[in-house]
């Protein structure tokens, strides 16, 4: 029943010559620089996928440094009501897993940006998870978030994710116990996902009290890059969160942004949205 | 035969199926609530406390009822376990009374729960009320149409009832909302998940609560006939009371066991809840299992003239037992539920819930291909359904 062959030699020869994951790059070359990395999340298929991908542009020439690239999924039990309703539009129009990497393989001709594919693991398993693996990589995916994945359970994407250096990005919460944490860094590559309140996503006014003192526990746990996420939608929560951590993530707000322009011209809507990611991004630097 | 107590292994897992697939934040709260559960289960006090509340607030035991005019029209001696006349009419006590228990037990003075039909709220709302605490349920809004007498029940009761609108506005979106809240309140919250389903260890401790029903019905029919029945039947939606009756006979070879889901109005997807039909393996709420899915992994909506079998999921340890064979599975269609309906209210002066009568459906229909002794779950009574069978029926009540 469970699909666990190993992955081919000719798949491995294939990623041996490719090496050094985009996200990986990206955040050691951050680290150099010595700031934040503002990661935004994009809805795949919201309103379209042509207007996805002309997005991703405009963020990356705002200053984005990492996308998430949400798969929606029909039941999504860690998304609050902007996600949910951008995800469900998103599969009204017919997105699909093969057409995001579809999409992603079009970027791929023209930019470098490091891509990260977060999605729900119904939508990975139903694809086989060793399918996914060698499609994601070769669309030019770099890494993999599943938010109800925990590493426990990811024992063979693990394997097969390590031999094509697509990045298995893991979370902490502020629930999560020592144990929990290390576990979280023994099993993520390219960064880990600080989920900054317990909760689920969407715009916040206020970032929990005892963010910091949670970040700086973290921090002292693992030496891999902590990103966070979750409620994140002012420029003055980017640059508190970014004190400590090593990058942020913006959704919701981003999402809200993209709904609220969806009757413009994708031209005006996408410099719209990339204006308001690069207000957001200006918190990251230190 | 694999030895049941030994299922599921540590990691909640029956076979393939079961797991923990929850985003991290649950985790620590599903971590003890593991812990507490194992150690509840087996402590003297827990059990003598939940046996007291079983026993003289919900009105356990229940009789194991010879039908006999029922069993005239089969020509098989049909019993029915009388889960139905259970405090607030249905199977969902059993469980609700052992996780309230549990929840003060943690400390927790909220509780929320999911329901589709509205018996788990009402149950749910229920054992929060008779301890005293503070319940939220969950429900989708299609199913507060269907179901506004529960509605009202569970508001009487005290619990506040939220609406959800999003996706197809039934159980399955209720479940996904009081995920979300049990994330973000889960310092002090206790979810009371409904059925066998979600992540470990609820597919172990809800069957633990509801296996109360296998084991009278063990001594009852030792009592009454000295020796095993040849055959169980019960319907199946998430499978509480399916697994409830089952589980004590496991290991009985001769006692052949069947599950009835339900078959709705047809056999494409969207048309039934059947996962035997067209199911495939998948992920939904925290646990690996058969589901309905589209190719693409997208949750299938399903359909039945029962809201408590109105799921796309079944159970993980239905499912394994499905591939060892040790339970049977069919389906009945709307219609021979509602045609059940009638004939055992008719027959034995028993209106039985739509779910339950998905089971009776199942018996009418292998009349004459029935072994000797037969016992039926009657899990739930149809008080609630009465003025949907109404509608279909083309009568109008008010």
């Amino acid at each position: 029943m469970t699909k666990t062959s190993r992955p081919s030699q000719s798949t491995l020869a294939r990623n041996c010559t490719e090496a050094v994951n985009r996200i990986e790059r990206k955040y050691s070359g951050l680290k150099a620089e010595g700031r934040a990395a503002f990661n935004v999340y994009l809805c795949a298929g919201d309103p379209d996928l042509d207007t996805t991908r002309e997005l991703i542009f405009g963020l990356e020439a705002a200053g984005t440094d990492v996308i998430e690239l949400g798969m929606p999924f029909s039941d999504p039990i860690a998304d609050g009501p902007v996600i949910q309703a951008a995800g469900q539009r998103s599969l009204e129009r017919g997105t699909t897993l093969s057409k995001v990497l579809g999409l992603v393989a079009e970027v791929r001709e023209q930019s470098e940006i490091p891509i990260a594919l977060m999605t729900y693991y119904n939508i990975v398993h139903n694809f086989g998870i060793e399918h996914f693996v060698t499609k994601a990589t070769q669309a030019g995916i770099d890494g993999l978030i599943v938010p109800d994945l925990i590493p426990e359970e990811a024992d063979e994407l693990i394997t097969l994710a390590r031999h094509a250096d697509l990045a298995t990005i893991f979370f902490v919460a502020p629930t999560s116990t020592d144990e929990r944490i290390e576990l979280a860094d023994r099993c993520s590559t390219g960064f880990i996902y600080c989920v900054s309140v317990t909760g689920i996503t969407g715009a916040r006014d206020h970032l929990p009290d005892d963010l910091r003192r949670y970040l700086l526990h973290a921090r002292s746990k693992t030496s891999k890059p902590l990103v966070v996420g979750f409620g994140v939608s002012k420029p003055e929560q980017v640059r508190a969160v970014c004190e400590i951590a090593d990058g942020v993530i913006v959704g919701s707000a981003i999402v809200r942004e993209i709904e609220s322009a969806a009757h413009l011209p994708q031209g005006e809507l996408v410099r719209k949205v990339a204006d308001f990611a690069a207000r957001l991004a200006e918190g990251t630097r230190k | 035969m694999v030895d049941r107590e030994e299922l599921p292994d540590y990691r909640g897992r029956f076979g393939s199926y079961g797991g923990m697939y929850v985003p991290e934040t649950l985790m620590p709260a599903l971590q003890e609530l593991q812990h507490e559960f194992f150690a509840a289960k087996d402590d003297p006090d827990f059990r003598a406390e939940l046996d007291y509340y079983l026993a003289e607030y919900a009105g356990r035991p229940t009789p194991l009822y010879l039908a006999e005019r029922l069993s005239e029209e089969v020509g098989s001696k049909v019993y029915l376990k009388r889960e139905d006349l259970l405090h607030t009419g249905a199977h969902k006590i059993n469980n609700t009374l052992g996780q309230a228990l549990l929840a003060r037990r943690m400390e927790k003075k909220r509780v929320i729960a999911e329901t589709g039909a509205g018996q788990h709220g009402v149950a749910a709302a229920t054992a929060a009320a008779v301890f005293g605490m503070e319940c939220v349920v969950y429900m989708g809004t299609e199913d507060m149409e269907r179901q506004a007498l529960n509605v009202f029940r569970m508001r009487q009761l005290g619990s506040e009832v939220r609406e959800v609108k999003a996706g197809s506005k039934t159980l399955k979106d209720a479940i996904n909302e009081a995920m979300r809240d049990w994330v973000t309140n889960v310092r002090t919250t206790s979810y009371i998940l409904g059925s066998v389903l979600g992540p470990h260890p609820y597919p172990t401790m809800v069957r633990h609560f509801q296996s109360v029903i296998g084991r009278e019905t063990r001594a009852q029919i030792m009592e009454k006939e000295a020796r095993l029945p040849d055959l169980l039947v019960a319907c199946v939606g998430g499978g509480s009371n399916a697994i409830g009756l089952f589980h004590e006979f496991l290991g009985d070879e001769s006692v052949k066991m069947m599950g009835v889901e339900a078959g709705g109005i047809g056999s494409e997807l969207g048309q039934h809840a059947a996962r035997y039909i067209s199911g495939s393996l998948g992920v939904l709420h925290g646990t690996r299992t058969f589901l309905l899915q589209y190719d693409d992994g997208q949750i299938a909506p399903t359909h039945s003239i029962s809201a408590g079998l109105d799921y796309a999921a079944i159970g993980p340890e239905l499912s394994f037992y499905h591939d060892s064979e040790r339970i049977a599975f069919t389906h009945v269609t709307d219609d021979e539920a509602l045609d059940a309906f009638q004939r055992l209210s008719r027959l034995e002066g028993l209106i039985p819930a739509l779910e339950s009568a998905h089971a009776i459906a199942q018996v009418l229909k292998m009349k004459g291909h029935l072994p000797e002794i037969v016992i039926i779950n009657l899990s739930g009574r149809g008080d609630k359904d009465v003025e949907a069978v109404a509608k279909h029926l083309g009568e109008e009540l008010h």
